[in-house]
């Protein structure tokens, strides 16, 4: 019986060599469909780990809080009022658990310096940013305390920028244009590299909350609030703390939801996490799709082929092959065909994540669940959608099929 | 012949084959009976539309009668099923035909090897009796040669080692002349006649050439769906 198993094998192989282009045609789509699937999951874990890694790389004990109710997909920030510098004084005073308290205001700017111009992120904010970003000074210096509180038009810049402005020459003591007036570069920040979103994070310039303020937002605002822990302390009871705080600055009764959010950076991992593992699962499931065209391409090309070989079903048929025989042969045809189209997609989209995750920059997760997975999927296209035909091929007559022209 | 007393090999009995139904209804075969016994060479002739394709369609158990009794030794063929009958051609019957009927693209020895790879032979096996069976036609050495590269004689010779190397009982051919010129041709009907002699195969040949049927032993004439000769030749 195994013998005939085996050999029914060798009869759907030595079918398939026969026709070796159409074959690949064939399986064509098979390897498209899962060469997809697996490159988009292969990405999409890779995408995932890169995030988490690099928001826990800013520190375990970093906690953001912002205006509006959550990060991510369902945000609702709309009507929610940003933070006063007040409450950031009320923050550093009256939660004693955390060693940094960093206000940002900022927004997107041309800057200026002799005939280089550049385009890029100024953040108004205080020396307790380097503390909470981990940022180290290159070069220069950190704001002197009276630079804070006058706001005076003085700079610490990212690696890019001045990569970008002052390529050659040192920034420090240079003029630096920003929108409408001049700031003076004091210090240059230790390169950090690529963020967890994928943006340059050492394309920044800083500069003392309150001159941002005035000079660039234009009001007294504070958009976010940059919270580092002290080392060793819980993260709950100090976000539940600034928590109350905030309720009660921002006068909430106990029926109103929170008009802010603080979240530590585990939740941030988590919530942009979530973000990419819905994108990975649409784009799976499009690339889903593309496998079960696959295989509607295998019936396709298997219902002509039996058209085409009626002659020679005929000629199985008169030395003695049974209906199931045929059957089988025909239907392991398909299986072959598809698991082998599988096959060279697993190898395609090995090949194509090796790339694309250099190019891109993220780590390469192998994942054997999804590659066997597609395989399998392949491997049930083929049974599926190669029954129809085997089953036509099996139930002609042969004395017609003989005579088939 | 040893065994001219004993039961025959095939027996057809008031066989009647009708296609279609109704007014629109044709009788291929009229009540037909026909005895062959085991080694004989048979020559099936007559015009187009006697019946003679219908009747080898049916002496192959490609096909089934409509009415009447198939004897094939002791098997009732006219009662089995289609499987039944394709399990009884696997194990007793070759088939020869006209247009030579193999796989393109496929190597002589893979040609000869599919009967065999139907009946569940292991590889050893499968190679050792293609190798024979392609001797036995006089194609050694054209083991790996496909159909493309082989001339018409030659594609019929492979076609007969496919129909001799199960060892059937009866070879059925289907004018297998027809296709090749007449120096071919009787070339194809002396290996014909060598194997019914050297390895008694019984052999139901039709053919339209009365110079082909000669070589035969017997010569079964049909006109309008009955036998209306059936004469026998002592074999020189």
């Amino acid at each position: 019986m195994s013998q005939m198993l085996l050999n029914a094998l060798l009869l759907a192989w030595r079918a398939i060599r026969r026709n070796l282009m159409r074959s690949f045609l064939t399986v064509l789509g098979i390897v498209i469909g899962v060469g997809a699937v697996i490159t988009m999951v292969t990405l999409g874990n890779g995408a995932t780990l890169m995030v988490s890694n690099q928001i826990s790389s800013l520190g375990s004990n970093l906690l953001i809080l912002r205006p509006g109710q959550q990060l991510g997909p369902g945000r609702d920030s709309a009507g929610a009022p940003n933070f006063k510098f007040a409450d950031v004084e009320a923050i550093q005073n009256q939660v004693p658990a955390l060693k940094a308290v960093a206000p940002v205001v900022g927004s997107k700017v041309t800057l200026v310096a002799g005939n280089q111009n550049w385009s890029s992120q100024v953040s108004g904010t205080t020396n307790d940013y380097f503390i909470a970003g981990n940022w180290n000074i290159a070069a220069g210096r950190q704001f002197e305390p009276e630079e804070e509180t006058v706001g005076k038009a003085v700079c610490v810049i990212g690696a890019t920028v001045k990569k970008q402005l002052f390529p050659r020459e040192s920034p420090l003591g240079a003029e630096l244009r920003v929108k409408n007036f001049s700031c003076e570069v004091i210090g240059l920040l230790a390169a950090k590299g690529q963020g967890a979103m994928g943006q340059d994070q050492d394309d920044v310039v800083l500069m003392p909350v309150r001159t941002a303020q005035r000079r660039l937002t234009g009001n007294q605002d504070v958009s976010t609030l940059m919270l580092s822990l002290r080392d060793g302390v819980a993260a709950d009871p100090a976000m539940e703390q600034i928590r109350r705080l905030m309720r009660e600055r921002r006068k909430l009764s106990d029926n109103e939801d929170d008009n802010f959010n603080v979240m530590d950076t585990k939740q941030i991992a988590q919530t942009l996490s979530g973000t990419i593992r819905t994108m990975t699962g649409l784009l799976g499931a499009v690339a889903a799709v593309s496998l079960l065209v696959g295989g509607i391409g295998i019936m396709n090309i298997m219902l002509v082929s039996v058209t085409e070989r009626t002659r020679e079903i005929g000629i199985r048929l008169a030395i003695g092959a049974l209906e199931h025989e045929v059957l089988l042969q025909f239907l392991i045809e398909a299986v072959v065909l598809s698991a082998l189209g599988g096959l060279i997609g697993i190898a395609f989209a090995f090949v194509t994540c090796l790339g694309l995750t250099t190019l891109m920059n993220i780590p390469f997760l192998f994942n054997p669940g999804i590659n066997l997975l597609a395989f399998g999927f392949s491997a049930l296209i083929g049974i599926v959608f190669g029954y129809m035909p085997a089953r036509r091929a099996a139930s002609l007559d042969p004395i017609v099929a003989l005579r088939y022209e | 012949m040893n065994d001219s007393a004993s039961a025959p090999l095939i027996s057809l009995r008031q066989v009647v084959k009708t296609y279609g139904t109704g007014t629109a209804a044709f009788r291929a075969l009229n009540g037909v009976d026909l005895d062959i016994r085991e080694g004989e060479f048979v020559a099936i002739m007559g015009p187009s539309g006697s019946g003679k394709s219908t009747a080898l369609n049916i002496l192959g158990c490609l096909d089934a009668p409509t009415s009447g009794a198939y004897y094939f030794r002791d098997i009732r063929v006219d009662e089995l099923t289609r499987n039944q009958r394709a399990l009884l051609r696997r194990q007793f019957l070759g088939f020869v035909f006209q247009g030579f009927n193999l796989l393109a693209r496929t190597s002589a020895q893979e040609n000869v090897e599919l009967p065999l790879l139907y009946r569940g032979e292991d590889t050893a096996h499968r190679h050792e009796a293609s190798r024979r069976a392609l001797a036995q036609v006089g194609l050694d050495g054209w083991e790996h040669h496909t159909p493309g590269e082989l001339s018409g004689g030659q594609q019929q010779r492979v076609a007969i080692a496919r129909a001799i190397v199960t060892q059937p009982l009866v070879l059925l051919a289907d004018e297998p002349t027809g296709n090749l010129d007449s120096k071919r041709g009787h070339e194809i009907m002396e290996l014909l006649v060598s194997l019914n002699r050297e390895h008694g195969i019984t052999i139901i040949m039709v053919t339209h050439e009365p110079d082909m049927a000669a070589y035969a032993s017997r010569t079964v004439r049909f006109v309008d769906g009955s036998v209306d000769s059936d004469t026998r030749r002592e074999a020189a």
